[in-house]
């Protein structure tokens, strides 16, 4: 229990620390973007005197002491209040992101976790048939896959799937004739959109569940309890799973939350090739459009979902390994 | 435990190692620094090359290095140079053809090795000095620091690297390769100092720290000159991967045009033609040409460190049961 209080205290901490470099960043920039968001606001029609209130308070126009602008700024965040984005004007920052969150998180969240168990299972394949090509044929192929960059891959897989071979849609994330509903017409359409960036953030992060899980298995199977087991006359497959296996897993289901909780974020790269309307595509378009409130909205929200995954994790991590809570 | 240095790594078999040298007094004979230096780098070298995957890794790397250094050698145009026809397929006179701008293909390619290189050196190289001196000072010193360090390490471990990158990054438009580097530093040291702070550690309990301190060296010269020389492969280790994931960060924001767009890289050179639409154009190369280049450069240093990782954990070795 103090271990779990003090894990608490820990993340209160770090979401402050989050909270507030999410403050600090434009201010420590040179420049001021309020002055360059205000102008572009103004060709979308008359600003008013309160949104631009808003907007010199959340990035830090002069007004008001530093301390007063830190004030109001954690105010807004803890009611969820993000501004009007500059981009969709006058949409509200919040609306955007709520409507961008569902498609990364089932895509996204779906090929993590096949992605991680796929790779988890062929990391204790390849640990357990060390030296033969059961090891060294996915431990070359997973580095050279992961070693590929995200974008690039994409844009191999569009080129050839999409454009040459004209198997699936290059863009979007549904037909653009199609109506969003609850039918299986249009959920097949979803899942025809999503195969090609699942496709390809799979191959890119499958590497590293293989070669993580690969080397920590290594190590448990040089342990002296799995040689007594061995010893002992008890199955293979017994000594692999059971054994092994269950204590070389404990460290990557570290990464496997921070990668959950990475999630929220999206896999912006490949979004942005395939044009997919999650939340990494919306950061993109708010970066390239110097959209500073949906910029600030969707790190802060990408950063603090990372933040709770891993708290998860380390609580979780305390229950399955004693050792851990000291 | 007479000999410390075996235990931890074996980039120094040497059993007349760096660490126990000052105790041994001056009668033995001293080698010079630098010859020392050149020695256990060679030695660290063998020790890799021994290693199959490494021994890729390095010659591709080699020859990246190779082409960056001779680019105006090996290129046949200037990379700048936009004076020939627009989106031209490959032809004896541009074998990979040419850009929607009108320049040609393969000189891009070549120089921009250059810019992968210099960033994924220079930004591994810093953001592993970074970590070095935070990771062993932290493990090493004791004091209420500790903590504070502890907590900003977590706090950069856990904190999103790409989107924080892209978020500099936009705030510091047109900031060039030198914002590149800062950005992949800010983003890229904690993870090394992380491991490096366990490692030193573990390593500070040992006999021959203990004789370094009671002989009265400073805290400093106990951590660079005992500590230190004995983690090099780790470090190594380390800077391979921060150089790593500099290239593929340093693509990734070029790609995403919020790098400098008007050098030549490998990066750049994809952010255009997915912009002048290649794909469509049937140009494939266009794109294919520098994300193999970046492909390959990561995957030679990822293959590099199998031999780097051999080096500090044996039980990593190729060819040894288990």
């Amino acid at each position: 229990m103090r271990y779990a209080l003090r894990k608490l205290g820990l993340l209160v901490l770090t979401l402050w620390a989050a909270v507030t470099l999410n403050f600090v960043i434009p201010r420590l920039m040179p420049g001021s973007p309020a002055d360059a968001a205000i102008a572009k606001l103004a060709q979308n029609g008359p600003v008013t005197p309160s949104v631009q209130a808003a907007i010199e308070a959340q990035l830090g126009v002069p007004g008001g002491s530093i301390w007063d602008q830190y004030v109001t700024y954690l105010n807004n965040v803890i009611h969820l209040d993000f501004g009007v984005s500059y981009t969709f004007f006058p949409q509200q920052v919040s609306e955007l992101v709520a409507g961008a969150l569902p498609w990364t998180l089932i895509m996204v969240g779906a090929v993590t976790v096949v992605a991680f168990v796929l790779g988890t299972l062929i990391g204790i394949g390849a640990a357990w048939k060390r030296g033969t090509w059961m090891d060294s044929l996915p431990t070359v192929a997973g580095s050279f896959l992961s070693a590929f960059p995200y974008f690039w891959t994409a844009l191999l897989i569009v080129f050839f799937l999409g454009y040459v071979l004209g198997w699936f849609p290059t863009s979007g994330a549904y037909s653009a004739t199609a109506v969003p509903n609850l039918s299986w017409e249009f959920l097949g359409d979803v899942l025809y959109h999503a195969a090609l960036p699942a496709v390809t953030i799979l191959i890119t992060s499958l590497g590293g569940w293989i070669l993580g899980m690969r080397n920590t298995m290594i190590n448990t199977l040089g342990d002296d309890y799995v040689t007594f087991a061995e010893a002992n006359g008890l199955r293979g497959r017994t000594v692999a799973i059971r054994y092994a296996a269950r204590n070389a897993i404990l460290p990557n289901l570290t990464g496997f939350g921070m990668a959950l909780g990475g999630v929220v974020g999206g896999s912006l790269l490949v979004e942005q090739v395939f044009a997919y309307p999650g939340v990494g595509y919306l950061l993109f378009n708010a970066v390239t459009n110097q959209d500073f409130p949906l910029m600030q909205a969707l790190f802060l929200m990408i950063t603090v979902s990372v933040l709770l995954a891993n708290f998860l994790v380390e609580i979780l991590y305390g229950v399955l390994d004693p050792r851990t809570r000291r | 435990m007479a000999d410390p240095t075996t235990t931890t790594t074996a980039t120094i078999p040497d059993p007349e190692g760096p660490a126990p040298e000052a105790a041994r007094g001056p009668h033995r004979p001293a080698r010079t620094r630098l010859g020392r230096t050149g020695q256990v780098l060679g030695r660290a070298f063998a020790t890799v090359w021994a290693n199959p995957k490494a021994r890729v890794g390095l010659v591709i790397l080699g020859l990246f290095v190779l082409m960056a250094v001779f680019a105006p050698l090996l290129a046949p145009y200037s990379p700048h140079d936009d004076s020939f026809a627009r989106n031209e397929p490959g032809s004896a006179a541009h074998w990979l053809g040419t850009t929607g701008a009108g320049e040609d293909v393969l000189s891009q390619v070549i120089y921009g090795a250059r810019v992968s290189l210099l960033v994924g050196f220079v930004a591994g190289g810093l953001s592993t000095v970074v970590a070095v001196v935070i990771g062993l000072s932290w493990g090493y010193l004791r004091g209420w620091g500790n903590d504070v360090v502890n907590f900003l390490v977590n706090l950069f471990l856990v904190m999103p690297g790409l989107p924080l990158m892209i978020i500099i990054a936009a705030y510091l438009q047109n900031g060039g390769l030198p914002m590149i580097i800062l950005v992949v530093v800010i983003t890229g040291w904690a993870w090394g100092a992380r491991v490096l702070r366990s490692q030193t550690q573990s390593l500070r309990s040992r006999d021959f720290v203990t004789a370094a301190i009671f002989s009265g060296e400073s805290s400093a010269r106990v951590i660079f000159r005992e500590i230190l020389p004995n983690m090099t492969s780790m470090i190594a280790g380390s800077f391979f991967g921060a150089a790593t994931s500099a290239v593929l960060a340093e693509s990734g924001l070029s790609f995403l045009g919020l790098g400098d767009m008007a050098t030549v890289s490998w990066g750049s050179m994809i952010f255009w033609a997915q912009n002048s639409m290649a794909i469509l154009t049937g140009q494939w190369i266009l794109l294919f040409a520098p994300g193999l280049c970046i492909a390959l450069l990561a995957t030679s240093m990822t293959l590099v460190n199998f031999g780097v990782d051999g080096l500090s954990n044996p039980r990593l070795r190729e060819g040894t049961g288990r």
